[in-house]
């Protein structure tokens, strides 16, 4: 058919529009080239290097990924507990509450960053590392719900009941039973509030105190003079870290489930 | 049972860190923004405490902001459609290949979230930049010898905002014709549709909420940035949430920074209530999980 045809070139354009942007900045990562653009000159890894030396990028990553793991912690822990109450109870206005636990969703997230950052500021609390904190779990602990509650559905309450029945109390229950089953959706959860907090760039700005760095932020802040061969290379390690750990992660856990089986 | 008609606190505790997390920290500041947006700017960062109308009456007579609001509005517009328009093809693609490796498909459209944003944007200055690869090719091939400028335009905005929201049409899209009954459209052709005419009459008509719900989520998504404009923009490429960014960071205005906020949310807010009039939110919510 032609326009079957048609329609399967179309869809690889499509593909090549958004991957072609990503892999050109892969590539520029080990261009030897004093610039940052075209055209390739050679291959080389000094810009990883370079970037290994520079103070001001290792502590914005360290930041990143300290900014990252402790937002991932509160926002799955909060998520987990309200999806448990959401899926297992009946609740009056189950509905609403849902609505208004995603709601952060729906808000732009300049809105939302402008909010809680004036609201604070008359309660005098300045920026900081904790509004960061504080405001990167608001804005991952949705989709946490979101992730974790599809799973939850899935699990059949009946294995919950009989640990129940066999003198488990709800504690026990929780932590033998319930936990291990939504494990893959903790680590989903998990993993994706790690991402939207690492990524952040929005919002960071309005939080953070003059003087911390964010990857994200600091990025920003070197794009004012031209892209530096640091930048592409530091894309270079940003995309490995989020795109290669999900996809390691889910790969294992594919692995171990069939060698279960 | 006696027990059902007692009251169990068990949901509520396990409730309530995350809601009053919500309430407190999410809700009380939009209203408190609306409050703050009536106090007085006295100078850099400085503010008072008053019940004033200064801050609506400059954005109500101002036209800067006015054209701001329109400017948001209409590349809005022109992302959400031509995202439409890219993203409907591979998505029904997708939906009706007989291609095994499907599933590799879906996660090429899921892999670009874990991308960062920014370093997502910032690419397209390797694409359309002067050194960028369009300008280098087409100078190497001797059509041009000035590399064509396209970077630091709206259509430079354009394209950057497409290229990261165009995943959320697409999935949204996709999740729509999956959901299809696969009898519908060999029933119309039995019964003497053409191909276009089966996929005008059943397919299109049947895919409306998951287009519907992608359309909302790229209009809201680019109303409220103001990042992509300032790093792919020009200085006359702003958007409303720029306007903000500018009261907050720049000019330490935090009074006008509340009342622009507010109004931001209110008129998207506007957006999200006539579409759930017609839509509901279920689809939102079951897209974004």
């Amino acid at each position: 058919m032609r326009a079957w045809s048609l329609i399967r070139v179309y869809t690889v354009a499509v593909y090549i529009f958004m991957f072609a942007p990503i892999a050109v900045v892969l590539l520029l990562a080990f261009n030897s080239s004093q610039f940052g653009g075209f055209p390739i000159e050679g291959f080389s890894l000094r810009w990883f290097y370079r970037l290994y030396e520079n103070e001001a990028i290792v502590r914005a990553f360290k930041t990143s990924l300290l900014l990252g793991v402790l937002t991932s912690v509160i926002a799955t822990t909060l998520g987990i507990l309200a999806s448990l109450a959401l899926v297992r109870y009946r609740i009056p206005g189950k509905d609403w509450i849902t609505a208004l636990l995603i709601s952060p969703v729906l808000v732009p997230e300049t809105v939302l960053a402008v909010g809680l950052l004036i609201f604070l500021r008359y309660l005098s609390v300045p920026q900081s590392f904790g509004l960061l904190l504080v405001g990167h779990s608001l804005i991952a602990m949705p989709f946490v719900i979101l992730v974790v509650q599809a799973r939850m559905v899935g699990i059949r309450k009946d294995y919950e009941e009989a640990a129940r029945s066999l003198g488990a109390n709800p504690f026990q229950t929780f932590r033998e039973i319930t936990l291990p089953l939504l494990m893959p959706a903790v680590f989903a959860g998990a993993l994706f509030a790690f991402t939207i907090s690492f990524d952040n760039i929005t919002a960071t700005i309005f939080w953070r105190p003059a003087g911390l760095e964010t990857v994200p932020t600091q990025i920003f802040g070197m794009l004012r003079n031209s892209i530096s061969p640091e930048i592409n290379a530091l894309g270079f390690v940003m995309i490995v870290i989020t795109v290669g750990v999900p996809l390691m992660a889910g790969g294992l856990a594919r692995y171990f489930a069939r060698k279960r089986q | 049972m006696a027990q059902t008609s007692e009251f169990d606190p068990r949901p509520w505790q396990l409730l309530s860190p995350a809601l009053i997390a919500i309430t407190l920290l999410v809700i009380v500041p939009m209203a408190f923004m609306f409050v703050y947006s009536f106090y007085q700017n006295v100078d850099l960062g400085v503010d008072r405490v008053a019940f004033q109308f200064g801050n609506w009456k400059e954005l109500l007579h101002d036209n800067y902001y006015h054209y701001a609001i329109w400017k948001t509005f209409r590349l809005s517009v022109i992302v959400t459609v031509l995202a439409a328009v890219l993203g409907y093809i591979p998505a029904y693609f997708i939906a009706n290949t007989r291609f095994r490796q499907k599933w590799l498909l879906l996660l090429l459209l899921i892999l670009p979230f874990w991308v960062s944003f920014i370093i997502r944007t910032l690419s397209w200055i390797h694409i359309m930049g002067n050194e960028g690869i369009i300008n280098w090719v087409l100078m190497k091939l001797g059509i041009i010898n000035e590399p064509l400028s396209m970077m630091y335009s709206e259509f430079a905005v354009i394209v950057g905002f497409i290229h990261v929201f165009l995943p959320y049409m697409i999935l949204n899209v996709y999740v729509s014709l999956e959901g299809i009954d696969g009898n519908l459209v060999p029933a119309a052709r039995t019964l003497g549709c053409t191909p276009w005419q089966a996929f005008r009459e059943v397919t299109l008509p049947l895919s409306v909420p998951g287009l519907a719900a992608g359309c909302l989520l790229v209009f809201v998504l680019t109303a409220g940035s103001y990042v992509t404009p300032l790093i792919l923009g020009g200085p006359n490429d702003f958007l409303f949430g720029s306007l903000i960014y500018d009261a907050i960071i720049s000019e330490l205005n935090w009074p006008m920074g509340a009342t622009l906020s507010f109004t931001l949310l209110v008129l998207l807010g506007l957006v999200v209530v006539i579409y759930s009039r017609f839509m509901g939110l279920n689809q939102i919510y079951k897209s974004l999980g």
